[in-house]
């Protein structure tokens, strides 16, 4: 499992643009969005936590596709499933390698990006700690949508149609914790919830991602 | 009588054709006689005016709505354990009435909302975690439809079934669960006044029995529904499998 994790990291960051389109997406969204809105600081302030987890839920979404597709294709995947490794280990490693060169740029990244938007103090380490949280769960969850689209030719658009209704809680406590946080308020209760989700669904979907990648590798 | 002998496709068609007739005709009385009590003959509420009877479109549909997916639900369990085929394609022909379902309970929802609570729309946790249920119908049909294998697509979607139960599950209870935001906690059955006296906590009698009639006839409409998109689904299916058949000679 570890040699497939290392294997994962180095494929996505010797294929070049995988491990740096995701971060500099979320450039893209964190420096147009003051162009669309105007540059007034105080309403950057107000809606900085919001906008930062769009962005970064955006980014997770645009490399999906990525995580089985390129090892289907070239029938590596196949030979993942006939190798001594339970599916769902094989699910949860392409999840973290995933969140590794996706996820994890995107919390480090996340509280210089804070810089560009106006992020009240506080902020910071509440964004940095909810994106912590909350990213490893948008990976795991991807992981089945893409786990799902594996065999379909135009599986991209309809992906997101399945991931996107999933991301919203994530979404939801993530951006409340970064909100809170910034704002001063006590982030215990959105916190708890992000954890809960978090964990279950690290807990639960790879299940279901291997279920579903057998019934599309039969 | 056991839902096994109905992975016999040709039985199931027969018997949902004894069947059709009366559960759309009784699906039709007891829609009738509910909306038109409900709209014609009941009193105006002194705050509400004539737009609280739009209750009895909103509560059956939003009712209805969760229990398609439940209904999805079961039929996808049958179909996972048993290869159920018919059972898959019950589930499949319940998820645009179910989907229209929902969007009837958001439409009414917004329709009722807007002279109530002077918004269309709020993001309510209640209205947040319907609307979620409406794409995750939508993902589901898409789903379906992108898969060119019949089993296939039937297990795939038979898993995002089970996972999106969770937002099915959620959305009953939502109404319970929550106490913040702008949609009002159940008030049609309570624990301990389901047909009971009038209180404050329950909504009236006289509001109560035209909409468990119209509640009943939106579960015989879906019925009727799920059976006639069913035989649908069926004849389709081997309408091309006759045509492949063609192909091959």
């Amino acid at each position: 499992m570890i040699a497939l994790l290392t294997r994962d990291l180095r494929l996505a960051v010797r294929a070049g643009g995988g491990f740096g389109l995701g971060l500099a997406f979320f450039l893209i969204v964190t420096v147009l969005v003051p162009f669309a809105v105007g540059p007034q600081t105080d309403l950057l302030t107000q809606i900085a936590p919001g906008v930062l987890w769009i962005g970064a839920l955006l980014a997770c979404l645009l490399s999906l596709d990525r995580i089985f597709a390129l090892d289907w294709e070239d029938g590596s995947l196949d030979l993942l499933a006939t190798a001594p490794l339970p599916m769902e280990g094989i699910v949860t490693v392409k999840a973290l390698a995933h969140w590794i060169t996706t996820g994890l740029p995107l919390v480090l990244a996340a509280p210089l990006l804070g810089v560009l938007l106006n992020l009240a103090g506080p902020g910071y380490l509440w964004l940095f700690v909810s994106l912590a949280l909350g990213t490893p769960a948008l990976s795991v969850i991807g992981t089945f949508g893409a786990a799902l689209t594996v065999g379909l030719k135009r599986g991209g658009l309809l992906m997101s149609l399945l991931v996107l209704p999933l991301y919203v809680p994530t979404l939801i406590f993530g951006a409340e914790v970064a909100r809170r946080g910034a704002e001063g308020l006590a982030v215990q209760t959105p916190l708890l919830m992000l954890a809960g989700i978090s964990f279950g669904v690290a807990a639960l979907l790879p299940f279901a991602s291997a279920a579903v990648l057998r019934i599309n590798l039969r | 009588m056991s839902i096994w002998e109905y992975a016999n496709p040709v039985k199931f068609i027969r018997t949902a054709d004894v069947l059709l007739p009366w559960v759309t005709a009784a699906a039709a009385i007891c829609l009738a006689v509910g909306l038109i009590w409900g709209f014609f003959f009941t009193p105006e509420d002194f705050r509400q005016g004539s737009t609280v009877k739009i209750i009895y479109l909103h509560v059956p549909a939003a009712m209805m709505a969760i229990n398609a997916w439940m209904m999805m639900l079961i039929a996808s369990l049958i179909w996972i354990v048993r290869r159920h085929h018919v059972s898959a394609l019950a589930a499949r022909a319940a998820a645009p009435i179910g989907a229209v379902m929902t969007l009837i309970g958001l439409v009414t929802g917004a329709i009722w909302g807007q002279p109530m609570w002077g918004t269309w729309w709020a993001w309510d946790p209640r209205l947040t975690v319907f609307l979620i249920l409406f794409l995750f119908y939508l993902g589901y049909m898409a789903l379906w439809e992108a898969i060119e294998d019949d089993d296939t697509a039937a297990d795939l979607t038979s898993i995002l079934c089970l996972v999106g139960s969770v937002f099915a599950v959620l959305s009953r209870y939502a109404v319970q669960f929550w106490n913040q935001g702008l949609h009002q906690g159940s008030s049609v059955l309570r624990a301990g006044a389901v047909t009971g006296a009038d209180t404050t906590e329950k909504v009236s009698n006289v509001y109560f029995i035209p909409l468990a009639v119209s509640g009943v006839g939106f579960v015989l409409l879906f019925v009727a529904l799920v059976l006639l998109r069913t035989q649908t689904e069926i004849r389709a299916r081997r309408a091309r499998a006759l045509l492949a058949r063609e192909r091959m000679a």
